[in-house]
């Protein structure tokens, strides 16, 4: 990566391209990989258009996905209904589109609070070990031993059905799992030689965590954190099939298969085509979360490397 | 050639490994023979090659290894021109081999004495019982104390001393013609290491097995061996009796690396360092390997790779310095 | 000249063995060892394994903390004192490890893992930094090229030159080198020692150098320790432990080692030891040694013998020696 217009010589311009060039090309090699394997591509083209129809379906949406209009109500799929009407006479594709943003934001409130805490958590039991460990870990415990989506239930019904209320549900239920994986993490690596070697230099606890034990723990994490994208947008949609989060009208995906249920008979197409968006979804993530998986592992990227140095030099000599 | 029996004949062995990242030049064309009742010594630094023709011998190179070209005459049969099934009767009963790491050779869910007398089940068709029995009494012999009692023992209840002891038992157990042994007291403590070179030579000469020892250290080469290979870089560079290596070494190599050792210099000398490092085998340098790191390096040793002379009866060494001063091969 | 930099005085280090909350045994890893450094000299430790001397080394630099005994270090004890107090103790210390590939975050530059003490103990930062750990790299025989790069792009023996780098950083005083250079090759191996007296005179620097293999200890020490079972059984000189070594062990261990010279085989050896070295948890009593002593008399199992003065500080424990 070539800063645009470096022609400023400053030397401390000079150390800091110095400094990313390393980490620029092992996000290269990174990219590299994911790029090769077609599974990767498929995942992310999927992420990514469902990102894109959260943040424009609203917009690009050809009806109204609110208001009723009765006397479209129960149309199969047709031209001008792609995916059919509902028992309001909305239409599934609009609800569908201008939906996809609440099951999106879901997930990334859901893991942008259960993540930090997870690892925070996992981060100070696995560092300090001793009665630290056990405490977290047994809280960690009794989190896990619900099952998560029982759980939610609880807390969901608790705090009264809402789709904010169900995620909040759904991060206390979630952080557990980053919890134990940065927890054996930080074990691993606070045996390490080179943590040793900082600790004899006198490197107080806060310098390992973040300067040897979250670093290390960042593939892991990242990895983790995409495969559940799909898993949290899956858990909130249950949760509105169920009735615990999304209430009506809004059009989230989960609770449109519950509204659709009783007409299945009827009207599939109400419950089939938000099923089939969220499955698709799921799929994504989970493909994508793979491809990062492999992307990130040492051996496959060793592997890797020989072959794109090779093309970099054979592009950079036609040049 | 003098007319002295060789029981083991490698001949210009070249074994490549086929990488993603390039060939790799493992062996490149090694020539060596063992005689009938020997120790012969694979000597060479890490990424020599040593371990490489050890299983290149046995038929066992991993992939995407490959034994190229050569042959490896034992008693007079090419190994190279057997099957795999074939080869499967001569290891463990006409070779054996015996590790650097006895843990990780010895499998750790069956109890030693079992594994001790598994050669004797294959290869020799005995019945378990007295396959059991034969086993404990080998592995008295290799100085197992109480050898009934601990062959019941699982690999893990054992010492590394221990371990490796049943190790060469296990070898031992078809009185095998050659034993290859690779680095089998570089993990171990001196004196448990010690006890084992003792014990690997009475065995061996109560067998008449002849012995490949391939290691690292010049010490144990200069106690254990009665003929040595130095290898670098995937060639042999000398070859001679034990006596006359550490008394007269030729080769820059050699020369080099033995005053590069602690003990062989004075206290307050500094120790003989060689300019530059081990050569990647990917494109290894042309000609000789070691030219590029050479004292004495001429014209030549870039562009022709030196036979192998004798330069003494004897004492072989592959070095353009000495070119015409003896018979090449 | 002769000032102790770094003592240790009845030095022991117990590992309880615990069954739930009980303890059902002790690991008796050291067990009252005195030892004393003076400044700018080498003291080499050797044993094998289960003799104590990586506990001792890190009980030592207070990495673990000593069940009982004293740690002094330029004339203060440093055991038990708070992790502020210690600073400046870490910054005149130094650890050096056996093996290269796992003592360098593979996650972090070379600038970043030799210029961590220096951040540390806030020495320096940013572009000054990076200026000093070039200066570091510079004197191991390193340069600007590398400063940027992975520890994975490194051999073995470039590892642990960047090991000593860091390990330079922040100006130690002393440098415990723990089987430093037992993973390398010969040739690599002669190349880090050299470099490492030559430091050691160009920077007036003390070492404490553990290693099983006695002659790299005799290349580099003035003093030699020989450990056997978590005690000292005998310290002195480099000629006095190598040329006259009176305790029994270290005959043995003499001998065990392998020789460079092939006539030595024709020559009468003495005794090899037999036996396997025993269980930490249930050591011998008395003598520690005296099950595999060739030189045992009536008495050895029962007196634990002290290290005494043979002449000139040469020490030795052992009874009827």
């Amino acid at each position: 990566m070539r800063i645009p217009g470096a022609t400023l010589f400053s030397s401390r311009y000079r150390l800091l391209q110095k400094r990313l060039h390393p980490i620029t090309k092992e996000w290269g090699l990174t990219f590299y990989v994911l790029r090769h394997s077609k599974l990767a591509v498929i995942g992310a083209l999927i992420a990514f258009a469902f990102i894109l129809i959260a943040l424009f379906g609203s917009l690009i949406a050809p009806y109204d996905p609110i208001s009723a209009n009765i006397q479209y109500r129960f149309q199969p799929p047709s031209a001008s209904h792609p995916l059919g009407t509902d028992t309001m006479g909305r239409d599934v594709m609009s609800r569908m589109l201008a939906g996809a943003q609440h099951s999106i934001k879901a997930g990334l409130i859901v893991l942008a609070i259960a993540v930090p805490l997870g690892v925070l958590l996992g981060g100070i039991a696995g560092l300090y070990g001793g009665w630290v460990d056990e405490v977290i870990m047994r809280i960690t415990d009794m989190f896990l031993a619900f099952p998560s989506l029982v759980l939610a239930m609880a807390f969901s019904a608790a705090l009264g059905p809402s789709l904010f209320n169900a995620m909040i549900a759904l991060s206390i239920v979630w952080w557990p799992m980053y919890a134990r994986l940065v927890r054996g993490q930080a074990l691993a690596v606070r045996e390490t030689s080179y943590v040793e070697a900082a600790r004899s230099r006198g490197a107080s606890s806060l310098h390992i965590m973040f300067k040897h034990i979250l670093p290390n723990c960042l593939s892991p994490i990242l990895v983790t954190l995409t495969l559940d994208m799909g898993w949290v947008i899956t858990a909130a949609a249950s949760l509105s099939f169920l009735g615990f989060g999304a209430q009506p009208p809004i059009p989230e995906w989960g609770r449109m298969v519950s509204d659709g249920r009783i007409y299945m008979l009827r009207a599939w197409w109400m419950s089939v085509f938000p099923g089939l968006g969220i499955v698709l979804v799921v799929l994504g993530f989970n493909l994508l979360g793979d491809g990062i998986r492999d992307s990130l592992d040492p051996k496959l990227r060793r592997l890797t490397e020989v072959t794109w140095k090779r093309e970099k030099t054979s592009s950079s000599s036609t040049d | 050639m003098e007319a002295r029996e060789n029981l083991l004949v490698v001949d210009r062995l070249k074994t490549q490994f086929f990488t993603y990242g390039g060939v790799v030049e493992a062996l490149d064309e090694v020539s060596f023979e063992i005689e009938k009742g020997e120790i012969f010594g694979l000597v060479g630094e890490s990424g020599c090659g040593k371990s490489v023709t050890a299983t290149s011998i046995l038929g066992l190179v991993a992939k995407p290894g490959r034994v190229i070209s050569g042959r490896i005459l034992l008693d007079g049969e090419n190994l190279l021109e057997k099957n795999d099934h074939e080869m499967n009767d001569v290891r463990g009963s006409r070779i054996a081999m015996i590790f650097q790491d006895p843990t990780s050779s010895l499998n750790p869910l069956f109890r030693i004495g079992r594994q001790v007398a598994e050669p004797y089940v294959y290869h020799q068709h005995r019945p378990k019982r007295q396959a059991l029995k034969d086993a404990t009494e080998i592995l008295t012999k290799t100085g197992f104390p109480d050898a009934d009692e601990k062959a019941r023992n699982y690999p893990h209840e054992l010492s590394g001393g221990l371990r490796q002891r049943a190790m060469i038992a296990m070898s031992l157990t078809c009185e095998p013609e050659l034993l290859i042994a690779d680095e089998p007291t570089t993990n171990l403590d001196v004196t448990i290491g010690r006890q084992i070179l003792d014990l690997v030579k009475d065995l061996q000469r109560e067998f008449g097995a002849s012995v490949l020892w391939i290691t690292h250290d010049m010490a144990v080469v200069a106690q254990m061996c009665d003929h040595v290979g130095v290898m670098y870089a995937g060639s042999i560079v000398e070859k001679t009796d034990v006596r006359t290596l550490f008394r007269n070494a030729k080769h820059p190599y050699t020369e080099r690396l033995l005053r590069a050792i602690p003990s062989a210099v004075k206290s307050t000398d500094k120790l003989e360092e060689i300019p530059g490092s081990v050569p990647r085998l990917i494109n290894p340098p042309t000609g000789c390997r070691f030219h590029p790191r050479c004292d004495y390096v001429m014209a030549v040793c870039s562009s022709v790779k030196p036979a192998e002379q004798e330069i003494e009866p004897g004492h072989w060494v592959a070095c353009h310095r000495f070119a015409g001063e003896g018979e090449a091969t | 000249m002769t000032t102790a930099l770094f003592e240790c005085r009845n030095l022991t280090k117990f590992f309880p063995i615990k069954n739930l909350f009980r303890e059902t045994g002790r690991v008796h890893a050291v067990e009252d060892v005195n030892l004393t450094i003076p400044e700018g000299g080498t003291v080499g430790l050797v044993g094998e394994s289960g003799c104590g001397k990586t506990t001792l080394a890190r009980t030592l630099l207070l990495l673990i903390e000593p069940t009982s005994g004293q740690v002094i270090f330029r004339g203060e004890d440093m055991v038990s004192r708070s992790k502020r107090q210690l600073r400046q103790f870490r910054r005149e210390t130094a650890i050096v490890f056996q093996d290269p590939y796992s003592s360098l975050d593979p996650r972090m530059l070379i600038a970043d893992v030799v210029g961590e003490p220096l951040v540390i103990h806030k020495v320096a930062f940013g572009e000054d930094r990076d200026n000093v750990v070039l200066s570091l790299l510079k004197r191991v025989g390193l340069d600007a090229d590398h400063m940027y790069r992975y520890p994975h792009e490194f051999s073995g023996g470039q590892r642990q030159r960047l090991a000593i780098a860091r390990a330079l950083a922040a100006d130690p005083k002393f440098i415990l080198l723990d089987e430093a250079t037992s993973a390398l090759d010969v040739s690599v191996q002669a190349k880090i020692l050299n470099m490492l007296s030559q430091l050691k005179a160009d920077l007036r620097l003390t070492y404490m150098f553990i290693s099983h293999d006695l002659s790299v200890v005799r290349h580099l020490s003035d003093h030699i320790g020989v450990m056997y079972l978590g005690r000292m059984v005998e310290y002195g000189t480099r000629e006095q432990v190598f040329d006259t070594p009176t305790h029994p062990y270290t005959r043995g261990l003499l001998a065990a080692a392998p020789s460079l010279d092939p006539n030595d085989r024709d020559r009468p050896r003495e005794v090899v030891l037999q036996g396997e070295v025993p269980s930490a948890v249930e050591p011998p009593s008395g003598c520690r040694f005296h099950p595999r002593c060739p030189d045992r008399k009536p008495g050895c199992d029962n007196v634990r013998p002290e290290l005494v003065d043979i002449g000139d500080g040469h020490l030795v424990a052992c009874i009827p020696g």
